[in-house]
Parts: structure tokens; sequence; C-alpha cells
């Protein structure tokens, strides 16, 4: 059913919700997850066929300041120089969240594939499983629970409650916010973008409105620029949090 | 056809359907006034702190995206929310 206000129609919500199936479980979300693990393994491969000790070429510049930056702007900022070895998994996973949202604003596909709530949670759920097991090997089971249910400096009276909402923050409310954070942020962002296109779209076929129609497509250019920042903000916010969430475990606060 | 008919996008009669989009308007505003807020000082501060001493304006940026991400997911759980009240 699509709905119309004020003569402008926009398209049904379940068209949000719900794609055609091209068949065998494949539909657009999937392919845009194929495209995103295809270029993060491309941009990697391409960038270590030919190790050369000064980088040279497209390829070998793009991943090894990538690199750099998953290192210095994440890793160092928030584990230290020994959370190094959680450098594949970061780069990984920032750069098939980057690629998987910026076919967001991409002409012809402009479907950001983390606006349906399926791969945010399993990368959620692998953030989750991964804190948790660095923490029990860190500092084994009972001192972990401790340490990340129990701050230091709370009076006896109010502890049992304080422990319960950080239990609570801790272990439920931090794999669901991170997964939740994902989700909404590309599906407000394609949102936005639809409102304004069907808008422009509807004020083109008007008559008298389309004085109108450069505002909205003023708005529409703008809010594209936005969500390539947008795009790349979250699969930033994403990694740093998931390094923020080992690098807790890995040291805890004393 | 009446305002409340109109916010709610539907046919005239179907007031109940009327009342859940009005209900959802509610969770999300209600939801967006404490992170509104909270967004503010983080970036206010944030720039502040930028201001005071730039040669640590990397350190203050990254920790703003962390206290921006902290907030902001309280209004993303009413968005959402939003979307589950129309069940």
């Amino acid at each position: 059913m699509n709905v119309s206000l004020l003569g402008v129609e926009v398209p049904p919500i379940t068209h949000v919700t719900v794609w055609e199936d091209l068949g065998g479980g494949i539909n657009k979300t999937v392919l845009v997850y194929f495209f995103a693990t295809l270029m993060t393994l491309l941009l990697f491969f391409l960038g270590t066929r030919q190790k050369r000790l000064v980088p040279a070429g497209f390829f070998q510049n793009t991943a090894e300041s990538s690199i750099d930056f998953v290192r210095n702007q994440i890793i160092m900022q928030t584990i230290g120089p020994d959370g190094m070895r959680f450098l594949p998994y970061l780069a990984a996973l920032f750069f098939f969240i980057f690629f998987s949202n910026i076919t967001e604003i991409i002409p012809g596909v402009q479907f950001p594939a983390n606006a349906r709530f399926g791969i945010p949670a399993v990368l959620a759920l692998l953030t989750w499983v991964i804190y948790n097991v660095v923490g029990v090997v860190k500092q084994g089971p009972l001192k972990y629970l401790k340490n990340s249910t129990i701050p230091s400096g709370v009076p006896m009276a109010i502890l049992p409650l304080v422990a319960l909402i950080e239990f609570v923050s801790t272990f439920i409310v931090r794999p669901f916010s991170l997964a939740v954070r994902l989700f909404a942020n590309m599906l407000a962002g394609h949102l936005i973008l639809v409102t304004f296109g069907v808008l422009c779209a509807a004020l083109w076929a008007a008559n008298v409105t389309i004085v109108i129609m450069p505002f909205t497509f003023f708005l529409l250019v703008a809010m594209t620029g936005f969500e390539i920042l947008v795009s790349f903000l979250q699969a930033f916010i994403f990694t740093i949090l998931t390094a923020v969430y080992i690098g807790s475990s890995m040291h805890p606060e004393h | 056809m009446s305002l409340l008919q109109l916010l709610a996008q539907q046919d005239p009669g179907e007031l109940e359907a009327g009342l859940t989009a009005v209900g959802r308007g509610i969770v999300y505003g209600g939801a967006a006034i404490g992170p509104g807020i909270g967004i503010g000082l983080v970036v206010g501060n944030a720039i502040t702190a930028m201001a005071r001493q730039p040669e640590s304006a990397g350190t203050v940026r990254t920790t703003m995206f962390l206290g921006i991400a902290f907030t902001e997911a309280l209004a993303l759980f009413g968005f959402v929310l939003s979307f589950i009240v129309a069940g």
C-alpha cells in the first residue's frame, strides 16, 4: 500500500523491511554483502601481492595507509601496542562495514546493506564473544566478572544495585547497542534520502510546486554528502567501540 | 479529513492506526530530547578542549566520537522502538 501525504507518494514501509527474493534466499542485501566482502578481500589481496619495501602502486599504497589508519587511529588510541594482534579482525571489520555502508550513495544501488538487522547483530555478537573470551583468558573468569561488574570506590549500601546495572550494561546492552547503532543509523540515513528523492520526483511532476524543487534537490545533494560521512563514521565507531571493549577486557581499571 | 487522519496517512475511520502513528511520533520525539542535549554537551566541551589545547585535538576528537556514539544510542533505541510500537 503506497501512502500519500499532501499528494506525495511514499513507498510503503514494508519496502524498507522486506525485499524481493531473487531466488535461493539471495536478495539485494545479500548482493551488497557479497560486494563488500569482495572489495575488502580485493583491497588487501591486490595490496599485498607484490610486497615492496617502498610502497608503490595504487593498491599497495591504499592497503598500507588503511592499515596505518586502523593502527594509529583505532588500536593505539584505545588498546595500546599489545592490541596489535587484533589488527586483522579490526581492519576486516572496519572495511567490511564501510563497503557495505557506502553502497548507500552509489547510484544504481543506493541501499546500505547494514540497514537490515541481520549482519550488524552477527558482527556485534562476534565482538561480544571476542571481548568476553579475551577477558576470561587474560584475567580469569571470576576476576573478569568482578572487574566488569564492581567499580572501585562504591559505598557498600548501593553496591548490589550498581553491580546489577553494570552487569546488564556490560553483557547485554553493549552488544545490543552496538548492533542497533549501526543498523538504525544506516536505516535512518536511507529513509532520509528516500524521502527527499521521492519529494524531488513528486515536485518535478507537479505544475506549480516546481519552484520549490531546487530546495529539496539541494537538500538531497547535501544529505548525500552527509551520508558519505555517516557511512565512514559508523564503520569507524563500530570498530573503535570493539577496540575499546577489547581494551577494557585486557586492561581492567585498578 | 481531520488533522489526525492526515498525520496517520490512513483512510478516514481508522482512528486506531492514526493513534499508533501519533504514538510513534511521541516515542521518537521523547527519545530524541535527552540525547540531543547530551550530544550538544559532548561536542561543546570537546570544542572547548580543542580550542584550549590544539595539540591534543586528535585525542579529543576520538574521545568525542566515542561520547557521541554512547549518547546517540539512546536516540536510536527510540527510533527502532517507534517502528516496534507500530507493531
